[in-house]
């Protein structure tokens, strides 16, 4: 009882606070602005046509009913939440009849296969090669690799994936510059062969990128380890170097490599909004970057709303597995 | 000045650092001296590749690329300077609260701290711009990054205060009978500052990054010159298909030697402020 009460618990409050904080915000963002979205979406409407004002004003109030936009700020705040609890995020402003929820689920795959397999690669890359090049770290390999990669962390990853798109699809056009895949879907090889082809050069950016942040991170945590007396000792026993460095050291430095995974992982449903848009990739990010252009609040709502709940669900998750990695966050 | 030379004379990655942002800090010194007005279009020749008279070049609507750069890098350090400012004073604010106070008023901030932390901010960002288009003036901008940017200093400022507050002078005071204001700001203060520095650095990073982003996405003032604007209206000129490369290799060069100038610095600064390393540092001297 007292796991529920001392350990789970609080968690689960953090969550849902995460989450009613995250709701709130973006339910007040559209409605404190001084842009209103009804004058916008009703003068898009009638750009091209003559419309008597009771034509108008009838229009404007069908808007407002259908996207929840009645009654005092008040009242829309509970429609807002009861319509985020059934899981409806609404109609899309600009491809109208469509619903968010309907586009999301369209593009969501895409982001998930992408994002999914560079975050896994690039963790494991980057702790391998982090924690090899802190436990040899004055040969002359692992001080490239460092100054290399401590170069190109904190470049904006904007630059770095245009920069990546320019020489690789443009100067040298080894890879195709746009799109997700050609041909009809199907688990054809050939079809596979292009998805492949089409996700290289983007998994490229976000690897390069990931792996140098888990590189200085694994790195920060080995040196630290290496110091131990355990290491010491077990050079001295003269055990293979193998079994000191991924059995003992790694081992050691597991629990916040972990705790991060999970929440990069997380952090997938806010979809890679930059590479989306650079590489032209039909995942979520281009279904957002095409929200911003038209204005399609809605939609940018709801995948904002996505990665709130995504991204927190994540961390709940991570906190709640924290003792099974580490004995010694026994909950308290 | 002492801890400076020092850090010149013995951390290689400072020196290399300090010395890129002087070269950044001269470009914004002479954005001042330009001879032609930021704002002004068709004032050289269109779409000249780098010559004498225009050491890098100029652009499609006939400004020259290396003035703009100037004004560009001034405007983003500006920007950036804006969101530093605003998101420390939340977060030194809130960390020194909670920190101090501690209790129920501690534990209200903490949770909404760590909530904060959790939000991801690039979507809530977009989401904000995209409303304000057209209104988001460079200095909305930075007041908008720095309203975002206080969670996560402000949890390591409370972690300090908190061990801070169990030191002996605190207690000396508060028996003296000095008031808490006083205790936080003249005897707790002082001790942040060496943070507070690496935290000022990562700070400029996270802004430069997501003005360029903004940017880019169009969803910054494009009537204004910065690093992000420059990449995106060479973007929207065309500049990669005509062949105009210089128009964008200003301004992608300038932002990758600002950031990693100032992460070079920062690497050099926290590895002073370090014990472990101080003490090789020692040393050294020795």
């Amino acid at each position: 009882m007292t796991l529920l009460k001392e350990f789970i618990l609080p968690r689960l409050l953090q969550w849902l606070l995460v989450i009613f904080i995250g709701v709130t915000i973006t339910f007040l963002i559209p409605r404190v602005s001084p842009v209103n979205p009804i004058d916008q979406a009703l003068s898009r409407l009638t750009a091209f046509q003559n419309l008597s004002p009771e034509a108008t004003i009838a229009l404007r109030a069908s808007i407002e009913d259908l996207y929840g936009l009645q009654g005092s700020i008040f009242e829309q705040y509970i429609a807002f939440w009861k319509r985020i609890l059934r899981g409806d995020l609404g109609p899309s402003f600009t491809s109208f009849p469509m619903m968010v929820n309907d586009i999301i689920r369209k593009s969501i795959g895409w982001t998930i296969g992408l994002l999914g397999t560079c975050v896994v690669i690039a963790w494991l890359l980057g702790l391998i090669l982090g924690t090899l090049a802190s436990y040899y770290r004055n040969r002359w390999w692992s001080r490239f690799l460092e100054n290399s990669l401590i170069t190109v962390y904190p470049i904006p990853y904007y630059i770095l994936a245009f920069v990546l798109l320019m020489l690789f699809a443009y100067y040298f056009p080894i890879f195709p510059l746009v799109g997700g895949g050609r041909g009809t879907p199907g688990l054809t090889w050939t079809y596979i062969r292009t998805v492949i082809q089409h996700a290289t050069l983007p998994a490229l950016s976000i690897i390069i990128g990931a792996t140098a942040f888990r590189f200085i991170m694994a790195k920060a945590l080995t040196s630290g380890e290496i110091a131990s007396d355990y290491v010491q000792y077990a050079e001295l026993a003269a055990l293979p170097k193998r079994k000191i460095i991924f059995s003992y050291i790694m081992r050691n430095t597991m629990l916040p490599q972990v705790t991060d995974l999970g929440l990069s992982l997380g952090a997938i449903f806010e979809g890679a909004l930059i590479t989306e848009v650079v590489f032209s990739y039909p995942g979520i990010g281009s279904s957002l970057y095409n929200a911003i252009i038209s204005a399609d609040y809605n939609m940018i709502m709801g995948i904002t709303l996505l990665s709130i709940v995504g991204i927190a669900t994540a961390s709940l998750l991570v906190d709640l597995s924290y003792p099974f990695f580490d004995p010694r966050v026994r909950y308290r | 000045m002492k801890v400076i030379s020092d850090l010149f004379r013995y951390s290689p990655s400072f020196r290399i650092g300090a010395t890129i942002l002087t070269v950044v800090f001269l470009l914004v010194v002479l954005s001042f001296f330009s001879p032609y007005s930021p704002d002004q279009r068709r004032v050289v020749p269109r779409n000249v590749p780098p010559s004498q008279e225009h050491i890098l070049g100029t652009t499609s609507t006939g400004q020259d690329v290396f003035w703009m750069l100037t004004f560009g890098v001034r405007n983003t350090l500006i920007v950036a300077g804006i969101a530093v400012l605003i998101g420390r004073s939340i977060g030194v604010f809130l960390g020194m609260v909670s920190g101090y106070l501690g209790g129920r008023i501690d534990r209200v901030i903490s949770s909404i701290v760590d909530s904060f932390i959790v939000i991801p901010r690039l979507p809530l960002v977009i989401l904000i711009a995209s409303i304000l288009r057209g209104q988001m003036t460079l200095f909305g901008l930075g007041v908008l990054l720095g309203f975002l940017d206080w969670a996560y200093p402000s949890k390591r400022y409370r972690a300090q205060i908190l061990s801070l507050r169990e030191r002996e002078f605190t207690h000396t005071g508060v028996f003296a009978g000095m008031n808490t204001l006083k205790i936080v700001t003249q005897e707790h203060l002082p001790f942040l500052i060496p943070f507070l520095l690496a935290d000022v650095v990562s700070g400029f990073l996270f802004a430069i990054g997501f003005e360029v982003t903004l940017a880019v996405l169009g969803l910054s003032d494009l009537g204004a010159q910065s690093i992000g604007t420059m990449i995106y209206w060479g973007n929207y000129y065309q500049a990669l298909l005509t062949n105009r490369i210089w128009v964008l290799i200003a301004p992608i060069t300038a932002s990758i030697l600002i950031v990693v100038g100032f992460y070079l610095v920062s690497i050099g600064l926290s590895g002073y402020l370090d014990p472990r390393t101080r003490l090789a540092r020692l040393q050294l001297k020795g």
